[in-house]
């Protein structure tokens, strides 16, 4: 299936979770955010939030900035 | 900490270091921790942007240590309140902290604040447990309004981000700092030590920079400048200036002249 993730199309597996496409991404959960469909999902959801079809997946951390 | 130390208390933490730092615009992230560790700064800001999937893995936080500092998000780059608040919610979760710094811009030339949104995306804020440091224009009135809807501090800026002016009108934030009980931090226009001194024997409670350590040709040398004029400001203050006068009133003393 494909979701949209921070703004590019890309493919993830069917019953896939928010944790399992971070561990895909080789991303730490410990120094994100993650929002689906505009939601922010609470680290203790990470595991089992489902992800669908045509999700809108925003992943963001922190930068250098004034 | 002893009992009479000049520290300075921002929603409910204590800081020694009156000089907070941005960590944008640096060469390196070495340079960047490097910076830091000089300028003494307690409290040090970040944007939250994108994680970038292309790239190296490699963070600012990975070079920081999250021990010493605390972080305070900015939602730089937000133009409505909606905005400023989706970015303090992402920040609050990234970072497990409520410490924000509100930014709304109502302009890319000028950047400066949209006091309306900004007054808007702090009630909510506020009203959602964040600790908010709004920068705002410098304006005892929309000041006194962020204090009166629960702001931690205002922040007036001292000119235009990033344009190294300095502090353009000092009489504004007097009348603020004369009418607001919270700190009042100046953020943004300092160019040089001097201008960050002028800031702190203004009286304000602390100085934000990030332009005028990163940008100098040698940040880390400004680093240690800007920590000791934020200090030499606040002794400068709490010393008590001598009077303006017009005229020439001599040092030594008149009498015992020999001959």
């Amino acid at each position: 299936m494909k979701i949209m993730l921070n703004g590019d199309f890309v493919e993830t597996a069917e019953g896939s979770t928010v944790e399992l496409l971070l561990l895909q991404l080789d991303i730490s959960r410990e120094r994100v955010a993650v929002e689906l469909n505009a939601d922010i999902i609470p680290k203790a959801d990470y595991e089992k939030q489902l992800l669908c079809d045509g999700d809108r997946i925003e992943i963001v951390h922190f930068v250098g900035g004034g | 900490m002893t009992q009479n130390a000049d520290t300075l208390i921002i929603g409910g933490r204590e800081f020694t270091s009156r000089l907070m730092v941005g960590t944008g615009k640096y060469a390196s992230f070495e340079q960047t921790a490097r910076a830091l560790e000089i300028s003494g700064a307690q409290i040090i800001t970040v944007a939250v942007r994108r994680v970038n999937l292309d790239r190296s893995k490699e963070s600012l936080l990975d070079y920081i240590d999250l021990k010493k500092y605390t972080l305070l998000p900015n939602t730089a780059g937000c133009y409505t309140a909606d905005d400023a608040v989706r970015t303090c919610r992402l920040a609050r979760e990234a970072g497990m902290s409520d410490f924000v710094k509100l930014e709304v811009l109502g302009d890319e030339k000028t950047l400066f604040p949209d006091n309306e949104e900004l007054l808007k995306a702090a009630k909510i804020l506020v009203a959602e447990g964040f600790t908010v440091l709004p920068y705002c224009s410098d304006d005892v009135i929309v000041c006194k309004k962020l204090e009166d809807l629960g702001c931690a501090a205002v922040m007036p800026l001292g000119a235009p981000i990033g344009s190294g002016l300095g502090i353009r009108n000092p009489y504004n934030i007097r009348i603020i700092l004369e009418n607001v009980t919270v700190p009042v931090i100046v953020d943004a226009g300092v160019g040089s030590a001097s201008d960050a001194a002028i800031a702190m024997e203004l009286g304000c409670a602390g100085v934000l920079m990030n332009t005028a350590i990163a940008g100098a040709q040698d940040p880390i040398a400004m680093a240690e400048a800007m920590k000791l004029a934020v200090i030499a400001g606040r002794l400068s203050f709490k010393a008590g200036r001598i009077p303006r006068k017009l005229y020439a009133n001599a040092s030594s003393p008149l009498d015992g002249m020999s001959g």
